[in-house]
């Protein structure tokens, strides 16, 4: 276990180097660059853009930059905000706790409808309920996420004025209930198209393990339904599902990024987006490190997980 | 004599698949009796398995799969039981075992908690109460270190070990009726000779009836005392051992016989295995009169291909046969040799 992990750090550590060389590369092979900003400037002479740039760091080669950032980085020192100095990691921890709080709230909706509605419709196969199923995944997957927010906004908000269209909070009224009433409908619509994910999924993995030899075993057992359910078919059809919900970590910041536009949530996929207008560099490449190392995490957590859930890989 | 712990009166099974319906076991009858073994015998296909299956009700429900006829126990029609009182039936009065033993236990459970399983959803007993029984099965089926080995998972087992854990799990209740699927098929001769001694041993000490389902005729004669042999879905012959083993009077069970290869006694001289031509018809599509006639080399236009024939008593004892030549004086001129 012990060889095990190191082997997965160092794989990891090689793997953030690797995205972080080309997500620099990238970024500075973009056309524009912070400077463009401050050209726009009344008044700016090329001069002062070129004192600007010095003092920036950004008039050395670019990899004597990367490596500037890299030693910087390890050091946790992320850098400072083009926009507003504020250092970077700072900036992304603010950012983050509203994008957990909606995809926390939004994954627990779709793990846990998404897993139910795939059971059901395995259990129940090519009965009305797996037909229903089967169809609202395919039209859940078809409607794009800001078309669906738009359109709950229309109703929920501007006809029926049940739910609020946006922020995260009411200014002034920071109640639990208030973060409440706010997180329900872009948690909803993130939720929509996980849902279906989810639950094809489960469908797929739990009528593979409806046919294996050990749940007629458990038949045979004459255990009660319920148990050859729990503790036979889903216990192992959720094998599965464990590193599909470890790949899904990292879309916290890609996966947001249309519904926290849509409802003006102040999370990392706002950030992300606004970052990239500003061509805050230091920004950008802090939330491309931390997709990266989220990514890495996320495997890691998942390869522990199906160890942890399965024998065969513990002791294989 | 005693009363028959089962007794299957006409079952019939159907399968629906894609609108289409296919008999594939046309009214099977026999009985089983405590303490007894009975074999039944057949190719790939001839419906043993599926016959097996439909006794503990494993099937897929109906539409899907149609099970008709009456399955008794104790004057219960088991085919009529609610899948609730069934499951109240699997376990302590009949059980099976299979004949994969390396996919059929959950690989994520320990062994010990699965054989504890099949005993807390059963009887009312305290947990130590089930850890003690569980031990003390796993010494009955021989598997060493017992009380370590309940803890292990079913990947770190051998199959023959994986075996002996799904025999104690279906010895857990003392089951009235044991149902082996081939048991024995997937395992090395020497391990498939340890699990036949060990279930004659156990059903020595039990009294209870077993029924075995084999293609193996090497396994019959070591286990059995009364043997069926099926084809295309039909009994087609049926009587004790010694009937059916020294006296075969069905074609079918003639050429099975010829093919279990045989050392004859001296100097390990072996003569042709015999082979059967042909395949087992697909139950879509029967040939008429006797389903074996088109592979039999004894068949004849005229007798064979007409109506299909009865199973009946050949001689006076309980040999049965379904051959519409069996009662023919010069057919079959010798019998095929038992070892």
């Amino acid at each position: 276990m012990i060889r095990f992990l190191t082997h997965r750090t160092l794989q990891g550590i090689v793997l953030i180097l690797i995205v972080s060389m080309i997500g620099f590369t990238v970024i500075n092979l973009a056309p524009g660059g912070p400077l463009s900003q401050y050209a726009m400037t009344p008044g700016m002479s090329q001069q002062d853009l070129d004192r600007i740039a010095h003092q920036m760091g950004l008039d050395r080669p670019i990899p004597v930059q990367y490596l500037d950032w890299l030693v910087n980085m390890v050091s946790g020192d992320w850098g400072k905000s083009y926009r507003d100095q504020s250092p970077v990691l700072d900036v992304v921890w603010r950012h983050m706790w509203a994008t957990l709080l909606l995809m926390g709230t939004s994954t627990a909706i779709a793990v846990a409808l998404g897993t139910l509605i795939g059971v059901l419709g395995a259990l129940k196969r090519y009965s009305v309920f797996d037909y229903m199923a089967t169809v609202g995944a395919m039209i859940a997957l078809s409607i794009p996420t800001f078309w669906f927010g738009l359109v709950a906004i229309f109703f929920f908000s501007l006809e029926l004025g049940w739910l609020p269209a946006g922020n995260m909070y009411t200014v002034g009224d920071q109640s639990f209930s208030d973060y409440a009433i706010h997180l329900i409908m872009p948690s909803i619509v993130l939720a929509l198209v996980n849902v279906a994910i989810w639950s094809r999924y489960m469908r797929a993995s739990t009528l593979d393990v409806m046919d294996q030899d050990y749940v007629r075993t458990a038949r045979a057992k004459g255990l009660p339904r319920w148990r050859i359910v729990s503790a036979h078919i889903v216990r192992n059809a959720l094998i599965p599902m464990i590193t599909l919900a470890g790949l899904q970590l990292p879309t916290i910041i890609g996966g947001a990024l249309v519904t926290e536009t849509v409802f003006t949530w102040p999370g990392l996929g706002r950030l992300f987006i606004d970052s990239l207008g500003y061509n805050d560099y230091p920004v950008i490449m802090g939330l491309l490190m931390f997709s990266a190392i989220l990514t890495v995490i996320g495997n890691f957590l998942a390869d522990i997980g199906v160890a942890l859930a399965d024998p065969r890989i513990r002791l294989g | 004599m005693t009363d028959p712990v089962l007794s299957v009166r006409d079952l019939r099974i159907r399968f629906r698949s894609g609108g289409r319906e296919t008999q594939v076991v046309h009214g099977v009858d026999f009985d089983i009796r405590g303490g007894e073994t009975l074999a039944l015998v057949g190719e790939s296909g001839s419906g043993k398995s599926v016959t097996s299956f439909a006794l503990m009700r494993l099937l897929p429900e109906a539409p899907r799969c149609t099970i008709e006829g009456s399955v008794s126990m104790g004057g219960v029609n088991l085919l009529e039981l609610s899948e609730r009182r069934m499951a109240q039936v699997r376990g302590p009065r009949i059980a099976m075992i299979f004949q994969e033993p390396l996919t059929s236990l959950n690989p994520v459970h320990r062994v010990g908690d699965q054989i504890a399983e099949a005993i807390r959803f059963h009887r009312k007993m305290s947990k130590a109460d089930i850890r003690a029984r569980v031990i003390e099965l796993l010494t009955l089926v021989g598997i060493p270190d017992p009380a370590r080995r309940m803890h292990a998972y079913p990947g770190e087992m051998s199959g023959g070990m994986r075996q002996r854990v799904v025999i104690a799990m279906a010895l857990a209740l003392e089951p009235d009726l044991l149902i082996a699927d081939e048991p024995t098929t997937a395992l090395d001769v020497t391990v498939q000779a340890q699990i036949l001694e060990l279930l004659r041993q156990i059903q020595r000490a039990t009294n209870m009836a077993m029924l075995f389902i084999t293609h193996d005729f090497g396994v019959v004669a070591e286990i059995a005392e009364r043997v069926m042999v099926m084809y295309a879905g039909r009994i087609v012959e049926q009587g004790s051992l010694a009937d059916v083993l020294s006296n075969p009077r069905m074609p079918y069970t003639r050429g099975l016989l010829a093919s279990v290869p045989r050392f004859e006694d001296a100097g390990l001289k072996t003569g042709p295995l015999g082979t059967i031509e042909g395949f087992v018809p697909s139950p879509d599509n029967l040939p008429a009169g006797c389903s074996f006639h088109p592979r039999c080399p004894h068949a004849r236009p005229g007798i064979c291909d007409g109506a299909l024939p009865e199973l009946a008593a050949h001689g006076a004892g309980a040999h049965l046969v379904r051959c519409a030549r069996s009662d023919e004086p010069a057919f079959g001129a010798e019998p095929a040799e038992v070892s």
